[in-house]
């Protein structure tokens, strides 16, 4: 167990530092850095001062040497365009992403827990086929436009939310609810499957041979067993969440990280972007490892082995 | 095909809209009625046929530009199936070689493959896909390429598990005891037994790369102007939301319906042909 957890931590610690090399190598894509950082109508003495001034003259592994050690004291440069130190302007803006994804996250849930749980319960009935049908759609709705429709609805026919800011809780129903709605309809589908899976356990039969209430089987048996491969699930798609919340976060100005990455990326102000990629990344890696270690801790099975 | 529509209504629901929108985006110059990029601005902002001021000239209406939603909505299928289609089939290509060599050979490569996935699934994809879009400007191959980054992992991740499950079996070990050759193993042996998941995962990741192609086009990273994409109509519809709704209404609609044929079909295929896989996609 405990070289598992070591493991894990170790492999952590090495994508870590490989997502540092990426984050670094995305300004070399073109091959010239100053050349995407520079307006298009830079002279060639502009970019010449600009390469000395950044180092971009230097051997790559020089430069990847200086941005790393630069990256462990939190220093990912100047931001070009707001002429201040990148982390901070990031870091200001985590608060709000964190609000919406994790609100984001719980939504999902909640709805696609006694979702998926009814869906199981009467399988092949009514129920199970609107559960489903209603999983299909969120599967394959594109988030952005659901988004605009709910503005088109709530905000400009009924006026009853707020299209755009961050402050009241009004303003977070809408971009939540559109960044939780595909994951929503992934972990119904996911908790139906392992809800029925669960059913047909020995130790199931076992509760109901003892002549309980369907419903205390369901609700204190079959249900929280098949709530664990959940955990990782929602660890997982934490990625996929962030990555909803910058398309999201851009249509309803939601001062969030993504907002401000989406605006670094075309305003071509890329020590920004560095940093954003970096600590986005960092975050998705964290998060899966608190995951793992978690899913020791609630499966017995691993925890004891 | 037959075996899967008596399955389930669903999948030829699914099929029927799968085909639709491919004949749209094959037929496209066949089946609009205008210049899809002509703009006409005695015509602008005019709303679907249905509507009082309504015209069949222009059965879903016009944009702020007088061009024709109908006909852009058809020729956006042309973008939308081919990206997806490409970007998964590159996608697929990549990620079952890395899959089937981790499997198969195990050891040290099976270990560095498998951190590449686990480093490329740590990024928030589409994030990287809009950085990396911007870093080498939005043409339709950079488009492909950078999709097909987003869609490797996941066969890497089933063709080792499939992979490693077949070397073990017998008629694997079998071909090896005669002395073929690896290459020839996997080629032969393995990778047919493999189809099945692959074309089960591949279906269902052209979905995703649809909403994610048109979500990178929505925030103006798509293939550039003038070629109509769905997520660019939409992000353009957005400004006019309230005067003509219908300019955003119509290629989200298109969007959902085909990402939603694509999962039917994809669901379907998995049911035939590999229930197995339920799990994992």
């Amino acid at each position: 167990m405990r070289r598992y957890i070591a493991t894990r931590i170790v492999t952590a610690v090495l994508v870590v530092f490989a997502v540092s090399v990426v984050s670094f190598l995305l300004t070399f894509l073109t091959g010239d850095p100053a050349e995407i950082m520079l307006p298009p109508g830079a002279t060639a003495v502009q970019i010449a001062q600009f390469r000395a001034e950044w180092g971009f003259d230097d051997p790559l592994t020089v430069q990847y040497w200086r941005f790393l050690r630069r990256a462990v004291q939190g220093d990912f440069g100047v931001s070009l365009r707001h002429g201040q130190s990148s982390l901070p302007l990031i870091a200001a803006r985590l608060p709000a992403t964190l609000q919406l994804t994790v609100t984001a996250m719980l939504l999902a849930i909640v709805l696609a827990v006694p979702l998926g749980v009814v869906a199981a319960t009467h399988r092949g009935r009514a129920m199970d086929l609107v559960a489903m049908g209603v999983a299909l759609l969120g599967q394959s709705v594109p988030n952005f436009w659901l988004a605009i429709m709910m503005i088109l609805l709530f905000a400009v026919s009924w006026g009853v939310l707020p299209t755009s800011g961050r402050g009241e809780w009004t303003h977070v129903v809408m971009p939540a609810t559109a960044i939780a709605i595909n994951l929503m309809a992934l972990l119904t589908r996911l908790v139906r499957t392992a809800v029925i899976e669960v059913l047909s356990e020995d130790y199931v039969r076992t509760a109901r041979g003892k002549g309980l209430r369907e419903l205390l089987v369901v609700m204190r048996h079959a249900v929280p067993n098949a709530l664990i491969p959940l955990v990782t699930v929602v660890g997982l798609q934490f990625g996929y969440i962030l990555g909803g919340a910058v398309v999201i976060e851009t249509i309803f100005t939601w001062p969030g990280v993504g907002l401000f990455t989406i605006q670094a990326i075309l305003n071509r102000d890329y020590p920004v972007v560095q940093a954003s990629v970096f600590i986005l990344a960092t975050a998705v890696v964290l998060i899966n490892l608190v995951v793992d270690l978690l899913y020791v801790w609630l499966d017995p099975r691993i925890r004891l082995a | 095909m037959r075996a899967l529509a008596g399955k389930s209504p669903l999948v030829t629901v699914g099929a029927v809209i799968v085909g639709l929108v491919c004949v749209a985006a094959l037929g496209a110059p066949l089946l609009a009625t205008s210049d899809p990029i002509d703009q006409d601005l005695t015509v602008v902002l005019k709303p679907p046929f249905w509507w009082d001021e309504g015209s069949l000239r222009h059965p879903l209406g016009t944009d702020h530009l007088g061009r024709d939603v109908y006909s852009r909505l058809v020729y956006g299928a042309q973008i939308s199936l081919t990206i997806s289609v490409l970007a998964a089939l590159l996608g697929a290509m990549v990620g079952v070689v890395a899959g089937l060599v981790a499997g198969y050979l195990g050891g040290r490569v099976d270990a560095i493959i498998m951190r590449v996935v686990d480093l490329n699934l740590a990024f928030p994809l589409i994030l990287l896909a809009l950085a990396v879009v911007a870093i080498l400007g939005p043409s339709l191959r950079n488009l492909v390429i950078v999709m097909s980054i987003t869609t490797w992992m996941i066969y890497a991740r089933v063709l080792r598990g499939l992979s490693l499950a077949l070397r073990e079996r017998e008629f694997v070990q079998a071909v090896r005891a005669l002395g073929a050759h690896d290459i020839r193993i996997v080629a032969r042996h393995v990778l047919p037994n493999v189809l099945p998941p692959i074309l089960v995962i591949w279906t269902l990741e052209v979905a995703r790369v649809i909403l994610m192609e048109s979500a990178l086009s929505f925030l103006g990273l798509g293939v550039p102007p003038p070629t109509p994409t769905w997520g660019r109509m939409l992000a353009e519809g957005r400004d006019y939301l309230t005067v003509a709704g219908w300019i955003a209404v119509f290629p989200g609609l298109a969007i959902l319906v085909t990402v939603l044929g694509i999962n039917l079909l994809g669901d379907g295929l998995r049911d035939l042909l590999d229930p197995r896989l339920r799990r994992q996609t």
